[in-house]
């Protein structure tokens, strides 16, 4: 049943791909969504076997042997427990409505096999990344995730900010990366091996152990965590590496909607809740995971506060939740992250696929400023948005409310200096969160249109093809949190996630339900506020935003030209590597290196001769000719016969 | 079987072909299609008799085999051939790149058709000979003596500027080739013999180890190429016809390597060790330099060369790490560059035959007119990026794997080649192939016909099956590298030992 899970979706997205001409759009839209639809259906038989059974129900799965070399010894294999059959479900089911969304969104496309068979090679490394059972099969994942993304988001390949957004998000994770893979063969290096059931059970023995990394003597758990964290960061885009994301936005809407919000971004998350064993032995770590996470949510969300671009908005605030999965992490509270990974995959995926429906509505407008009043021509997408919007920002009994709130106890829970720096920022960003969630409400929905007539003649609402997928995400956004909450975060929490995440002292999330009640509403109150004043700005005073940009001048453009990263690391990184190889290429390899080399010898040959003829005139000369000479005579011989 | 001189026939079939070819006579236009016929044949030919070895070559011993011996010049030097798990590979290599070579100048060689299929079949026996040869001179001779035809090959069929490129390789590896000459005849005058497993078990002097060592190393970076003495390949890449390029590319840039394990780390273990940090510091020179000089590269050849110099670095780095997964990750990594470097090689080509010109800024949107071209470009340019699942990832994580033992710093700047890697292709894929097609040239372009996808074709699922599973490949190789790296360590522990003695005294 794992493998058909897992090989489904690349066996569609080969014959979409490869014979895409010969079976046609529809052809390849059928095979692509059916397989697809039984994936996620045996997801959910997974996730009721592994995870809602009673006892440990954790499978292993050899496939093929992959690389062995001397003790170096990897496989494809696949490990199932509750972890790995949450994500299952997670990846299907949003992957599996995308699949459908598409056929909707994309049908005036010419390249929709293409499209579908990169959807569902993405569907297929994403799996792979989260049913693998040793780190290399994981990074395996990891890149053919970072495959998919670059040519999903390249996928409109002749726009140029298309292209450089693809390449930009490959070579950024890449970044990422490279932490990530020094992790791994520091784990090697330390463990003997790279399977997890190794790693996890050996790792309480290496605990005050130092490693000898880059001329450091560094505490062996730390470094290696916090190398795979750098990975994380790549992935999940945090702070430092998540230039890439709001780029990535370039990629049609499903894209964002199943790569950038529900479940490739959220592999980071996935990472190191798989690893809890390691960053549980490893304190510093996590203290450092923590501070990114928490700096993230509240630097993604003064971002999205100020942006116009209706995606761009809901990609910070996805950056943004995912540093409140981090800072979750952070305190041990990994039930909590993982289960906001789960809630958020549904209310962000509606409003991914709700703002396509809405840019699909308004002729590919995608600027808020010239959106507005669309409430009454798009009904059904209006409720839809809502009901996500609802549940980003925590109102009480929608999932986020469930999800995230628990985050924000946990954090103050934790009762550390991190924790309640998590807890302050994150309750902070809870307020911004809930302003830019309903100014983009309003600013879409209500108000007067201030589109072009033609655009406004065009406003019809999606097909059915379009909006089945949102009713079911909807569904989720509202009940995911109810449902589930006791499991993931609550009462049954042992029982639930059993072996697969890991504890190493007291669980955090037992404290967060014993805080005072002062953390307990303060993020709904700071939802309120956030509801409050959108609605002051956006409805009741409109002139409110100019004079408040007017007033806060630095604020809103360090806000809005997201605090200067892209400039900073272009100057950085970008030009200085540019400057440099243009440097070694012409000043090192033309000037010097050919220039004293074979250049220089061949020049040399014509002067000698030219001396040559010079030295029946000039003693001096012949008498150094024949000194050389006899140089490399004398050299020849003590090389030769000095033994 | 055990007495049917495998290796030999494999070497020499290729000159049989030549002397076929040289037999043809007639009218200009027959001459060409049975040389191309001839050659052909004979390169298929000489691949299948190669596939013997596939099949009964014996994984389980790290000894030579199907060896063959004969006196030859009065007894002091021998003929002999044989091949372990090290060489093994190298040679289906080089017997299955060949007629892909043969192939891809199938109609786009117009002059000399009968003397450049000569030239091939020439190299393709020198290259062979290189690979199976046990003895010293003999290596020499198949050593220095691939370097004609590849010299006139550029020399004859090359680009406009083909003179100074020939020149410039001429006289890099004339330094080389002359260093490792005067090594040669000192080992000779030391161990009495020129037989390559005595001189691999004889333990030369600590001291002249540096001086053999080094005088070997200047012959095999120069192959390799290692920084600084890379600039000729980018010269004779872009100079060169695309089957020579291939060539250079898929095997020749691999005799460096093999050189550095067949002589460097068994003969003068003390010397590679003391050394070893040199290696360690050119080649992380070279990938971080080369891979910056490739960002800037406006030739698609020159870009793809200077590539080729950073993954090089990868294969030095590895062998140094004198560990099973260093050595190993390095010999997979040299194969994978054999098909993904010649593959995009191949790549250029296709453009190249279409637009006469490599030149990047003349390209653009090729993929609106040339989307299986697109598909397979694309497979190639993340296959050198090291995706997981493709050769190249195999090799690039056993050598870093390797390498991580023994320094971490060095696998902290070999790792900027990973990221560099990335930025280059991608950039290069995107300024070629993704855009609007607006370049009127550009519009009358084909997509690949039926002999180009023939050639992919192989490339592309060996790339993949070596990625995927790479055991059939490695399975070759684990019991000649264990030993090798038990054997230094043996050496490496005498050595330590000795030098104990001398100090105690």
């Amino acid at each position: 049943m794992y493998q058909a899970i897992v090989f489904l979706p690349l066996i569609a997205a080969l014959i979409a791909g490869l014979f895409g001409n010969r079976i046609g759009d529809r052809g390849s839209q059928i095979i692509t969504c059916g397989a697809l639809i039984i994936s996620a259906i045996l997801s959910w038989v997974a996730f009721f076997s592994v995870a809602l059974a009673h006892g440990d129900h954790a499978e292993h799965v050899q496939v093929l042997s992959w690389i062995v070399s001397g003790d170096f010894n990897i496989n494809w294999a696949f490990k199932i427990d509750t972890l790995t059959a949450v994500m299952l479900v997670v990846v299907n089911t949003v992957s599996c409505l995308v699949h459908i969304y598409s056929v909707g969104y994309m049908s005036h496309d010419p390249h929709i096999p293409r499209f579908m068979a990169y959807l569902s090679l993405f569907t297929f490394a994403m799996l792979m990344l989260v049913t693998s059972d040793n780190f290399v099969q994981m990074f395996f994942g990891w890149e053919g995730v970072g495959l998919a993304s670059y040519l999903l988001i390249g996928f409109w390949y002749k726009k140029p900010s298309a292209c450089a957004a693809a390449i930009k998000a490959f070579v950024v994770n890449r970044v990422g990366d490279f932490g990530f893979a020094l992790g791994i063969f520091a784990i090697f290096m330390t463990f003997g091996s790279a399977d997890f059931a190794v790693v996890f059970s050996d790792v309480a023995s290496y605990t005050d152990k130092s490693i000898h990394f880059l001329g450091m003597e560094l505490d062996l758990l730390t470094t290696i965590c916090i190398l795979l964290f750098i990975g994380a960061m790549g992935k999940s885009a945090q702070l430092g590496l998540h230039t890439w994301l709001p780029d990535a936005m370039e990629g049609p809407t499903p894209v964002s909607a199943l790569i950038h919000a529900a479940t490739m971004v959220t592999a980071g998350v996935f990472m190191v809740a798989r690893c809890s064993p390691l960053f549980e032995y490893a304190p510093g770590a996590l203290e450092f995971v923590c501070i990114i996470g928490a700096s993230t949510a509240f630097f993604a969300a003064t971002v999205g506060m100020s942006q116009f671009d209706i995606k761009r908005v809901i990609a910070y605030s996805t950056c943004s939740q995912l540093g409140y999965m981090f800072f979750a992490l952070g305190v041990g509270a990994y039930g909590a992250a993982i289960f906001h990974l789960f809630t958020h995959a549904f209310f962000k995926a509606l409003l991914f696929l709700g703002s396509g429906s809405v840019i699909h509505a308004s002729s590919d407008e995608q600027d808020m400023r010239n959106m507005g009043g669309l409430r009454k021509k798009i009904p059904v997408t209006f409720w839809m948005m809502t009901i996500g919007t609802l549940a980003l920002t925590g109102f009480p009994f929608f999932a986020g409310y469930y999800s995230k709130d628990m985050i924000i106890e946990s954090a103050f829970a934790a009762g550390t200096g991190v924790g309640q720096y998590a807890f302050g920022l994150g309750v902070v960003a809870a307020l911004m969160t809930s302003f830019y969630s309903w100014r983009l409400v309003f600013m879409t929905f209500f108000g007067e249109s201030r589109a072009s007539k033609h655009v406004q003649d065009h406003v019809h609402e999606s097909p059915q093809v379009m909006l089945v997928p949102l009713y079911v995400l909807a569904a989720g956004a509202l009940f995911a949190g109810y449902i589930f909450h006791n499991y993931f975060v609550g009462e049954h929490y042992e029982e639930f996630w059993g072996s697969a995440l890991f504890l190493a002292g007291e669980n955090v999330m037992e404290e967060a339900h014993h805080v005072p009640t002062w953390v307990v509403i303060s993020p709904f109150i700071a939802m309120v506020i956030g509801l409050a004043t959108a609605w002051y700005f956006y409805i009741k005073q409109p002139d409110m935003p100019g004079k408040f940009v007017k007033t806060f001048r630095f604020a809103h453009a360090l806000s809005y030209n997201k605090w200067y990263f892209d400039e900073l690391y272009d100057i950085l990184f970008v030009r200085s590597a540019m400057k440099l190889g243009m440097i070694f290429w012409k000043r090192g390899d033309e000037d010097t290196i050919d220039r004293f080399g074979p250049d220089g010898v061949s020049a040399l040959v014509v002067r000698v001769a030219d001396k040559f003829k010079q030295m029946q005139t000039g003693y001096l000369y012949h008498y150094a000719f024949a000194m050389l000479i006899g140089l490399s005579a004398f050299v020849s011989w003590f090389v030769l016969g000095g033994q | 079987m055990e007495y049917f001189p495998i290796l030999s026939t494999i070497t020499f079939l290729p000159l049989l072909g030549v002397l076929i070819i040289l037999s043809i006579n007639g009218e200009k236009e027959i001459v060409e299609r049975n040389s191309r016929n001839a050659a052909l044949l004979t390169t298929v030919a000489t691949f299948l008799f190669s596939l013997v070895l596939w099949f009964s070559f014996d994984k389980s011993t790290a000894g030579f085999q199907f060896v063959e011996e004969a006196k030859w010049l009065g007894g002091g030097i021998q003929y002999k051939m044989g091949i372990d798990g090290i060489s093994v590979l190298f040679v289906l290599l080089t017997t299955f790149i060949m007629p892909i070579c043969i192939l891809c100048g199938w109609d786009t060689i117009k002059k000399r058709v009968k003397e450049y299929m000569i030239a091939f079949l020439l190299l393709e026996c020198f290259m062979i000979g290189v690979f199976c040869t046990l003895d010293l001179v003999l290596f020499y001779v198949f050593f220095e003596a691939g370097l004609i035809p590849m010299f006139l090959i550029i020399g004859i069929w090359g680009g406009d500027n083909r003179v100074y490129a020939a020149y410039k390789l001429f006289l890099y590896t004339l330094l080389g080739s002359v260093l490792m000459l005067v090594a040669m005849l000192y080992m000779y005058g030391q161990a009495g013999t020129t037989d390559i497993p005595t001189l691999m078990q004889f333990n030369f002097d600590p001291h002249a180890q540096t001086w053999l060592f080094l005088a070997f190393f200047a012959s095999f970076a120069v192959k390799m190429p290692m920084w600084p003495v890379h600039t000729w390949l980018p010269d004779a890449h872009v100079q060169a016809p695309t089957a020579g390029s291939v060539i250079l590319a898929g095997i020749l840039l691999k005799m460096g390597g093999y050189g550095f394990l067949r002589f460097s780390l068994p003969m003068f273990p003390v010397a590679s060790e003391q050394l070893a940090w040199l290696i360690y510091l050119l080649s992380c020179i070279a990938i971080i330099y080369t891979s910056l000089v490739a960002l800037r590269q406006t030739d698609m050849k020159k870009l793809i060369a200077y590539s080729s110099v950073a993954h090089m670095g990868f294969v030095t780095i590895g062998i140094f790490a004198f560990n099973i997964q260093g050595i190993e990750g390095s010999i997979v990594v040299m194969l994978a560059h054999g098909f993904v470097a010649s593959a995009l090689f191949l790549c250029v080509g296709v453009v190249y035959d279409r637009l006469h010109t490599r030149d990047i800024d003349r390209y653009g949107g090729l993929v609106n007119i040339m989307p299986k071209y697109a598909l397979v470009f694309m497979f190639f340019t993340m296959a050198s990026v090291g995706l997981p699942g493709t050769a190249n990832f195999v090799g690039e994580v056993l050598v870093l794997v390797g390498i991580f033992k023994v320094s971490t710093w060095t696998t902290f700047f070999a790792l900027f080649g990973v990221i560099l890697g990335a930025a280059y292709m991608l950039y290069l894929y995107r300024r070629v192939v993704f855009g609007d097609l607006t370049k009127e040239d550009l519009k009358a372009m084909l997509d690949l016909d039926k002999r180009e996808i023939l050639i992919f074709a192989p490339l592309v699922i060996l790339t993949l099956w070596m990625g995927v599973y790479p055991t059939s490949f490695m399975d070759f190789i684990h019991v000649s590298v264990d030993n090798l790296v038990t054997q230094h360590e043996a050496s490496m522990a005498t050595y330590h030992a000795a030098v104990q003695t001398v100090a105690g005294n």
